[in-house]
């Protein structure tokens, strides 16, 4: 897969949606592109947040632990973020991520991400937008939950 | 130090100096007849005097004197020669005295310079032994820039003047003497205007000079100074940056060569001045020579012949003159250089001679405790940091010492180390006062390390064995042409007053490390380097360096196992795809275009990096193997695309890490040039203007760049310019290059690079790490581990060690400690650092490996952290310069005192 590809992929994913292709352009060329086989970990529970991911190929599975193992709570299909949380925050990771196939991703470093935001607004802004946007589904989830107690 | 320049270099060179003395009264011999000469020649056979008849002959060469009582005395009757066989003959004994008189200069300089040298060499090596003899405390008073210019500048004249010390004055004033006597003779009223004028350079010019010695004295000061502070801006750089003093920095070091060029500037003007008068008043004499000695001729009271002998012999008469002067002048100057560099090397309690004589054999061990003394210890402002301390340490003890901010422990473990001077009281061992033990016993029965490391600009081999060099161990056979260069080197020396100690010698005491030779003193570096935890780090350092193969012979030899070894490894893990292998007749994806195409490493400047598209061998190449053209539209592809991408960052943006075909400089140029050859055929692009763009693809790998320019026909033509490339490789490049060959090891690349014979794949993020620790168990499985820690020991630390990490250079400082072994082991708070846990487990690992083999040496330690205090036998505990616990780790915990406090 080329540079101009993965900035194909980008732009499908919701956080990357709205920002101008060249800037996508320089988050693919700064970004590495990793493989993973089968049953590889990308990160684990409690780690640092050093990088995000973006599944270009392949699936993903998102583990935490609990006292009876690691349970399977999600699934990353091509074209999803993951590990954005705690590159933004600082904070640890919450889940394991392994490779449940051949898995092709994008490794954004934390470093870059950063100094990406912090050079290009707009893009500050877009992530903003889709941040809040998930913070308000949560939000009425939780609602939602609460209210069918 | 002798305070009289005149009486230092009598001491030591009267013998010389007397003998060149007497060859130098000597060559005024034939010196004084060739000033006769001239006038026998003019009125001899010139003028006919003598050969007035037609066919008179005079005689050659007669010898003979008028003895007191016995009259005259015929010795040889000499030769009859006519008028044109004498003017021969005397022009033949001209030439003749021009040969001696220029041999006896010749040799009379080289002596004389030879001199100076020895002298300058003997100064030299006064000097830096006072600076080894100097008690501690100075050096926080001086800058070592300052030692270093008085050393080597400021002397230096001193060497020029000191074989002209005694010999000029005396030379210079027998030729001036000589001038003027025989001026004299010819005519007294002539002799008596050159004494005049003589008489009056004499008291005039050193007058005149006074002022310039003041100059040259607040000459000397400045640029001494000047180059302390350029010392200190080198070695405080860092502060500089940090606090943006740079141009308080540049005001001061202006405001300094303002200064010195003022006084340089007033110098040459008073030098000038001097010289124009000295000039004007020499050449008066012969305008009056002239004028009086030609009315003189006219009233024929003197003859032309001898009016031409005095104007020759004046000619003489002003040079000595001048240089007399100047001699003078050096005298005072040198005199004043050499005082003010004695006065500084003038110390009192300098440590006495016999403290670091030279000791082969090893001292017997202390067996007799450590003590303090009613110790008390001074700061330089006069602050007490210890009072009155009475403590022992006993052989085999080991004892931490815990300090409160103020407490006074560090200048225990220093006083102990000897580096700080007790203000009263003492420090011994035994009986003996540890000061007036000879450095043979504390520097290799004891040992020191603190957080103040001090490493030498030399390998990390040489600095971890530093501590073993104590005295010449072995005899070094010479044979040949350097027996002949040792001899001479000893004999120099000698003169010199240097001493003749060998340093070709081995010098590393093996004994004292646990050793017995070269061999296996390997085993004793590789155990205190794993105690200090530091091997890892130079295993690492060895990886990323190319070793020398004249001294890691094993590791080339079995190369071709260890990359063997390392694919079977890799294959059994399932790790295969982590290295893509180097093979002749293939691309290798995860290599740059570049690298596919050279397949070897440079090992010149004529195919390294920016040079490779500019040579022509390898552009012919590219040429004919049809890539020319390719390469240089994908150059095109990726300056656009690079442009693209990083044309709007700053240019110390972090991206630019990741751009590796230009650097952010680099990027404007690019720019301009991209514009310029946009839809310009590639035939009208300048051959300078094609290589700067097809550089730019000997970079590209296709996986990490993924700009989609590599197809598989391109790979097979590159593989193909390859094997063309070594084909034909022209001479001169031969040894530019070293091939890949599986079969081979690389020289010129990294030991990492050699074993892997491969790229690391791009898209495994931890594959790095990983091939590392599978290389390292390689290379311990097949006993290679040692090679490439000797490998890692040849780094280079930089100057003072800056090249190595503080925590480093500490775990360093700790492993050269340990290795010789003592029987007491000072530690001052030696892992500062590191953090906590680190210094925990470096400290424990020293505690026992310095017990290793039934060794039980004493150990003092200054701890960071009461903490760690747990470890050690006994705990002393100092607050405000005073002893205040000393006790069992336990006994102090049940007690209530500061430690408990200082531990909560």
């Amino acid at each position: 897969m080329l540079l101009k590809d993965e900035v194909g992929m980008l732009q499908r994913v919701p956080l990357f949606s709205g920002i101008e292709p060249t800037k996508l352009k320089l988050l693919a060329f700064t970004s590495d592109r990793v493989s993973y086989s089968a049953g590889q970990i990308l990160f684990r529970q409690g780690d640092e947040g050093d990088a995000a991911y973006v599944i270009l190929s392949g699936r993903a599975d998102i583990l935490v632990d609990s006292d009876s193992g690691p349970i399977k709570v999600a699934e990353l299909v091509p074209n999803s973020i993951v590990g954005e949380i705690a590159i933004l925050c600082n904070s640890s990771r919450t889940a394991t991520v392994r490779a449940a196939s051949p898995l092709e991703a994008l490794r954004i470093r934390k470093d870059h991400f950063l100094r990406l935001m912090r050079e290009f607004p707009e893009m500050t802004i877009e992530i903003l937008r889709v941040l809040a946007d998930r913070l308000s589904h949560t939000t009425a989830d939780l609602i939602d939950a609460r209210s069918a107690k | 130090m002798e305070p009289s320049l005149a009486r230092y270099i009598w001491t030591h060179t009267k013998k010389q100096q007397l003998w060149i003395l007497m060859i130098v009264v000597l060559s005024m011999i034939p010196y004084f007849m060739s000033f006769d000469l001239p006038k026998l020649i003019v009125n001899g056979p010139i003028q006919g005097k003598g050969f007035e008849q037609p066919g008179a002959t005079q005689p050659f060469m007669r010898l003979h004197y008028n003895l007191p009582f016995i009259g005259e005395v015929q010795f040889f009757s000499g030769f009859q020669l006519d008028r044109k066989e004498t003017l021969l003959a005397l022009s033949l004994v001209f030439l003749l005295l021009v040969i001696i008189n220029g041999l006896f200069k010749l040799y009379i300089n080289t002596y004389k310079g030879r001199l100076g040298e020895r002298m300058l060499r003997r100064i030299r090596f006064d000097l830096i032994d006072r600076v080894l003899r100097f008690p501690p405390l100075y050096f926080k008073r001086v800058k070592s820039a300052e030692v270093a210019t008085m050393v080597k500048d400021e002397v230096e004249p001193l060497g020029g003047f000191i074989g002209d010390a005694f010999l000029q004055p005396v030379l210079l004033g027998g030729q001036a003497l000589t001038a003027m006597l025989f001026i004299m003779v010819q005519n007294f009223w002539l002799g008596m205007i050159a004494v005049v004028i003589v008489a009056i350079q004499i008291v005039l010019i050193p007058r005149m000079r006074r002022r310039l010695i003041v100059l040259g004295r607040q000459r000397q000061l400045t640029a001494r100074a000047l180059s302390g502070r350029v010392g200190e801006i080198v070695d405080g750089i860092g502060a500089v940056h940090v606090h943006d003093t740079s141009n308080y920095e540049r005001a001061d070091i202006a405001a300094r060569l303002g200064l010195i060029f003022k006084i340089r500037f007033d110098l040459y003007q008073w030098k000038f001045m001097v010289k124009f008068l000295n000039n004007f008043l020499a050449q008066l004499t012969p305008f009056l020579f002239y004028m009086v000695g030609g009315y003189l001729v006219i009233q024929g009271r003197l003859d032309v012949g001898q009016l031409v002998a005095v104007i020759g012999a004046y000619k003489d008469l002003p040079g000595p003159m001048k240089e007399l002067i100047d001699w003078d002048q050096d005298r005072q100057d040198v005199q004043v250089k050499y005082q003010q560099v004695v006065e500084q090397f003038t110390v009192e309690g300098l440590i006495a001679p016999t403290i670091g004589a030279v000791t082969i054999d090893d001292p017997a061990p202390m067996t007799s405790p450590l003590a303090a003394i009613n110790l008390s210890i001074a700061d330089d402002g006069g602050a007490m940091l210890l009072n009155r301390i009475s403590l022992q340490i006993k052989p085999g003890e080991t004892v931490a010492l815990v300090s409160t901010a103020t407490g006074g422990a560090e200048a225990l473990a220093e006083a102990f180390a000897r580096l700080n001077r007790p203000d009263s009281g003492r420090v011994a061992s035994g009986a003996d006062d540890l000061l007036e033990l000879p450095e043979a016993v504390t520097g290799r029965r004891m040992s020191y390390a603190s957080s103040d490391v001090f490493l030498f600009q030399a390998s990390l081999r040489d600095n971890l064995l530093y501590g073993l060099k104590h005295a010449p161990l072995t005899t070094v056979p010479y044979d040949g042409a350097a027996a002949d260069q040792h001899r001479w080197n000893i004999d120099e020396a000698r003169r010199s007053g240097n001493p003749d100690l060998d340093i070709h010698s081995d010098w590393i005491n093996y004994a004292s490390a646990g050793a017995t030779g070269p061999h296996d003193l390997f085993e004793a570096v590789r155990r205190v380097l794993d105690a200090v935890v530091l091997s890892r780090d130079i295993l690492d350092l060895g990886l990323r360096s190319s070793a020398d193969l004249t001294r890691h012979t094993e590791l080339a030899r079995r190369i071709v196992e260890l990359r063997a070894a390392l694919r079977t490894r890799l294959e059994h893990e399932g790790l295969s795809g982590l290295v893509v292998a180097f093979e002749p007749g293939a691309y290798n994806k995860e290599a740059t275009i570049g690298q596919n195409l050279l397949f070897g490493a440079a090992a010149g400047p004529e195919l390294a990096d920016k040079a490779l598209a500019a040579n022509p061998y390898f552009a012919s190449i590219l040429r004919q193997a049809g890539l020319d053209h390719t390469l240089y539209e994908m150059g095109m592809e990726i300056a656009e695309q690079a442009i693209e991408l990083f044309a709007d960052l700053p240019p110390d943006h972090q991206f630019f890490q990741q751009l590796a075909f230009m650097s952010a400089e680099e990027i404007p140029a690019y720019e301009t040039l991209l514009q310029r050859l946009k839809n310009r055929p590639h035939e009208a692009v300048s051959e300078n203007d094609r290589a700067m763009i097809v550089a730019l693809s000997f970079a590209y790998i296709e996986p990490r760049h993924r700009f989609g320019l590599l197809s598989d026909e391109l790979m097979s033509k590159i593989v193909a310019a390859r094997n063309r490339f070594y084909e034909n490789l022209p001479p001169e490049l031969q040894n530019a290059i070293e091939r890949y060959d599986p079969a081979k090891y690389i020289a010129a690349a990294t030991v990492m690079d050699n074993v892997l014979f491969g790229r690391v794949g791009t898209n495994h993020p931890d594959a790095p790490d990983r091939i590392r620790s599978i290389v390292y168990d390689i290379l311990d499985e097949l006993g290679l581990y040692a090679e490439l820690l000797d490998v890692g020991l040849d780094f280079n630390v930089g100057s003072g060690g800056r090249r190595l990490t503080g925590g480093q250079r500490q775990k360093l400082d700790v492993a050269r400690a340990l290795l010789k072994r003592p029987d007491f082991l000072i530690l001052n708070r030696p892992l500062s650092a590191l953090d906590q846990r680190v210094q925990d487990k470096v400290l424990r690992n020293v505690l026992e490996e310095a017990r290793r083999d039934g060794h039980s040496p004493a150990i003092v330690c200054v701890v960071t952290n009461p903490a760690m205090a747990m470890m050690f036998d006994r705990v002393v505990v100092f607050d405000s310069g005073q002893l205040v616990e000393d006790g069992t780790h336990e006994t102090l915990l049940a007690g209530n005192g500061i430690f408990k406090e200082l531990l909560s």
